[in-house]
């Protein structure tokens, strides 16, 4: 593999972090800033015991940023009261997905990860259901767009996002992990069969472990935007890690991924993971998960566009190649979402007919 | 090395490429070819330690637009870390934005403090915190109180650790605002200020230099003794009327930056701030006088 960055050698070895310098961490710092990372890799020394083996001053805003992250950690658990409430009558079970469902579960995946929306799994057939309860309950649809609601609601996998009007938190409710639209069809059932109960509640549950991990990685491999890719990459990292002591859970993925016709985003999965990560995976393991290898053509072709797009962004300079990679991988993640014609007039509507309001933005006072 | 031993073309190289220097407990890495940036600093900062080039706290910079408003009504941006947090402003208030934008590093980052938006002046070894919503006087009664031998931990951002309770010094530039740019330059014809920026958010702005005294013992941490919640009101007498404890609490944790971010242990932080205070509501109108009220401030009792 070509030149790494210094945040891929933190994660993919941090027991050698003790051994850099200031100058080092200096640099990384700034990239771990910028990847929203920070938290995570001061869970990372707190869990092998060498934050007081790093320089202080780098060792201070590891600090910093825990702070920030478990502060972020009591607001989700407080949201998913609300939510659990806000369903209870409807006796629907919230399944919690991804960065919500590692806080509940409490995996170390949570650790430090910062994330802006809730988002939760529904079956299909309760979602005006759900969808009215939490409108009684505060929470309302804000994509006002006649195209944008259409959008969601006949093509896409989830409703429009919806805000709390009071507490401005945001929910994603989905029916399945992928939209109506694309290739691949998971089986959302089976999903919702196999979730499992989390945080001491038994209608907030989370997916199996080995869905998780499988939705994690359709979750990166499958998307169009890359902007987080090796956050989302570390995440599979950890979650394997954590599970792999699991009785079963290797055995078991494999077949899992058939079951769901998820055998390509798992040889993703694996491949990247122990190519940037060293993440230890069962030989017996990447043999079976060959059944979802693309053939030599489009896998050199893949490597040459994920190993540049999930590299994080350095503080000073652009990388015109990763750039490059992230836009086809953008074009491809929506490829892979909808038929052809269907995603011309997405784009279309994207690029020329919705006129996006630019991201507001703080007056500096103080 | 100080700031003071460059020369203003080596001081004008160096943000070129990055220029690294302390204010209290952080490092900052200034990058800005804007000679308004250079000036400023020069001017305001000239006491400052210069920092190793190995490792800065905070990476900023400011920079003019590559498009039309480089030349046309010109620009500027702040950046940290790939963000550019703040609405660019027009080119004349780079220097404030600056400022603005250091304070906002530090206020969004350092959550090993209770950050205080207050004022926070020592004697003797106690302190004195000026906690006042904008326009109230704060940074007026700052001045005045660094000017007559307070040394100045900040103007802006009090930092009790939540280690011990003690407070960390950043100090800084004092902003100073309309009417109270005259006052003070009335009250000590000798103080420097930076020049004068009109039409910004907060009006006209001007910094006042920090005693060379604040910037050389910038490391010394000092305990709390006094939160005071200044107003100027035209014409008044100086008066001072004690705040229960309760109240204090409430009114400074409304003042605090990270007070709820910190949970528990913000309430456990704040609690014994308020508890080791003696806590005043003070209103004035003649410096001069409340300035003699502060050199005889009530020292609280041991608890």
């Amino acid at each position: 593999m070509r030149k790494t960055g210094l945040i891929v050698a933190a994660f993919r070895h941090p027991q050698a972090l003790p051994d850099w310098d200031l100058q080092k961490w200096d640099v990384l710092l700034r990239q771990l800033r910028q990847a929203g990372m920070t938290a995570s890799l001061y869970a990372r020394l707190d869990g092998l015991g060498l934050l007081s083996s790093i320089p202080e001053q780098a060792a201070r805003h590891l600090a910093w940023a825990a702070q920030l992250a478990r502060r972020h950690k009591q607001s989700v658990l407080y949201e998913v009261g609300f939510i659990r409430n806000a369903l209870n009558r409807a006796g629907v079970p919230v399944v919690l997905l991804k960065g919500a469902a590692y806080v509940l579960a409490g995996l170390p995946a949570s650790e430090g990860r910062i994330f802006s929306d809730i988002d939760i799994l529904v079956p299909a057939e309760s979602l005006n259901l759900v969808e009215s309860e939490l409108m009684i309950h505060g929470w309302h649809s804000t994509h006002h767009d006649v195209y944008d609601q259409r959008y969601y609601r006949s093509w896409m996998h989830e409703l429009p996002p919806m805000t709390h009007a009071t507490r401005g938190t945001v929910i994603d409710v989905h029916h399945a992990i992928l939209p109506v639209t694309a290739r691949l069809h998971p089986d959302s059932a089976k999903l919702l069969k196999a979730a499992v109960p989390a945080g001491g509640f038994a209608t907030v549950l989370t997916l199996g472990p080995a869905d998780m991990v499988l939705h994690s990685a359709l979750h990166l491999f499958y998307n169009s935007e890359f902007d987080h890719g090796f956050r989302d990459l570390v995440d599979i990292h950890t979650l394997l890690q954590h599970f792999s002591g699991l009785p079963g859970f290797w055995s078991g993925i494999t077949a899992r991924a058939q079951d769901l016709e998820l055998t390509r985003p798992l040889f993703y999965a694996l491949r990247y993971t122990t190519l940037f990560l060293n993440t230890v995976v069962p030989p017996a393991v990447m043999i079976k998960a060959d059944a979802g290898r693309p053939n030599v053509a489009l896998l050199a072709l893949m490597d040459s566009l994920f190993e540049p797009a999930l590299q994080p962004d350095s503080p000073d300079h652009v990388n015109l190649i990763a750039v490059a990679a992230r836009f086809a991988l953008y074009l491809r993640g929506n490829w892979l979402r909808m038929p052809p014609l269907l995603l011309m007039r997405h784009l279309f509507q994207k690029a020329v007919i919705s006129n996006r309001k630019p991201v507001e933005k703080t007056q500096c006072d103080i | 090395m100080k700031l003071s031993d460059l020369s203003l073309p080596e001081l004008n190289r160096q943000l070129r490429q990055g220029f690294y220097f302390r204010t209290g407990a952080f490092v900052v890495n200034v990058k800005s070819a804007i000679p308004a940036v250079a000036n400023g600093l020069s001017l305001m900062y000239a006491d400052y330690p210069l920092a190793d080039r190995a490792f800065a706290d905070f990476h900023v910079t400011l920079t003019k637009p590559h498009h039309w408003r480089r030349y046309f009504r010109p620009q500027v941006f702040f950046r940290f870390e790939g963000t550019s947090p703040f609405s660019p402003l027009p080119l004349s208030q780079a220097f404030p934005m600056l400022e603005w934008g250091m304070n906002w590093c530090i206020s969004s980052n350092a959550h090993s403090y209770l950050m205080i938006h207050a004022a926070v002046l020592e004697k003797n070894g106690r302190a004195a915190i000026l906690a006042a919503p904008p326009g109230s006087g704060k940074s007026t009664l700052c001045a005045a109180l660094m000017l007559r031998g307070w040394r100045l931990l900040s103007d802006e951002l009090t930092l009790v650790r939540l280690t011990d309770g003690r407070i960390e010094p950043v100090p800084r530039p004092v902003s100073l605002k309309n009417a109270s740019i005259a006052v003070i330059r009335d009250f000590d014809p000798l103080a420097i200020f930076s020049p004068v920026v009109r039409d910004t958010v907060k009006g006209t702005v001007a910094h006042l230099k920090p005693s060379s005294e604040s910037v050389q013992r910038a490391v010394e941490t000092a305990t709390a003794a006094w939160i005071i919640f200044p107003q100027y009101v035209k014409e008044s007498a100086t008066v001072a009327v004690p705040v229960s404890a309760g109240r204090a609490m409430m009114r400074t944790a409304d003042n605090s930056f990270n007070y709820g971010l910190l949970g528990q242990q913000g309430f456990a932080a704040m609690a014994a701030l308020v508890s080791r205070c003696n806590c005043i509501d003070f209103r004035y109108s003649a410096l001069n006088e409340a300035v003699q009220y502060f050199d005889h401030l009530p020292v609280p009792d041991p608890a």
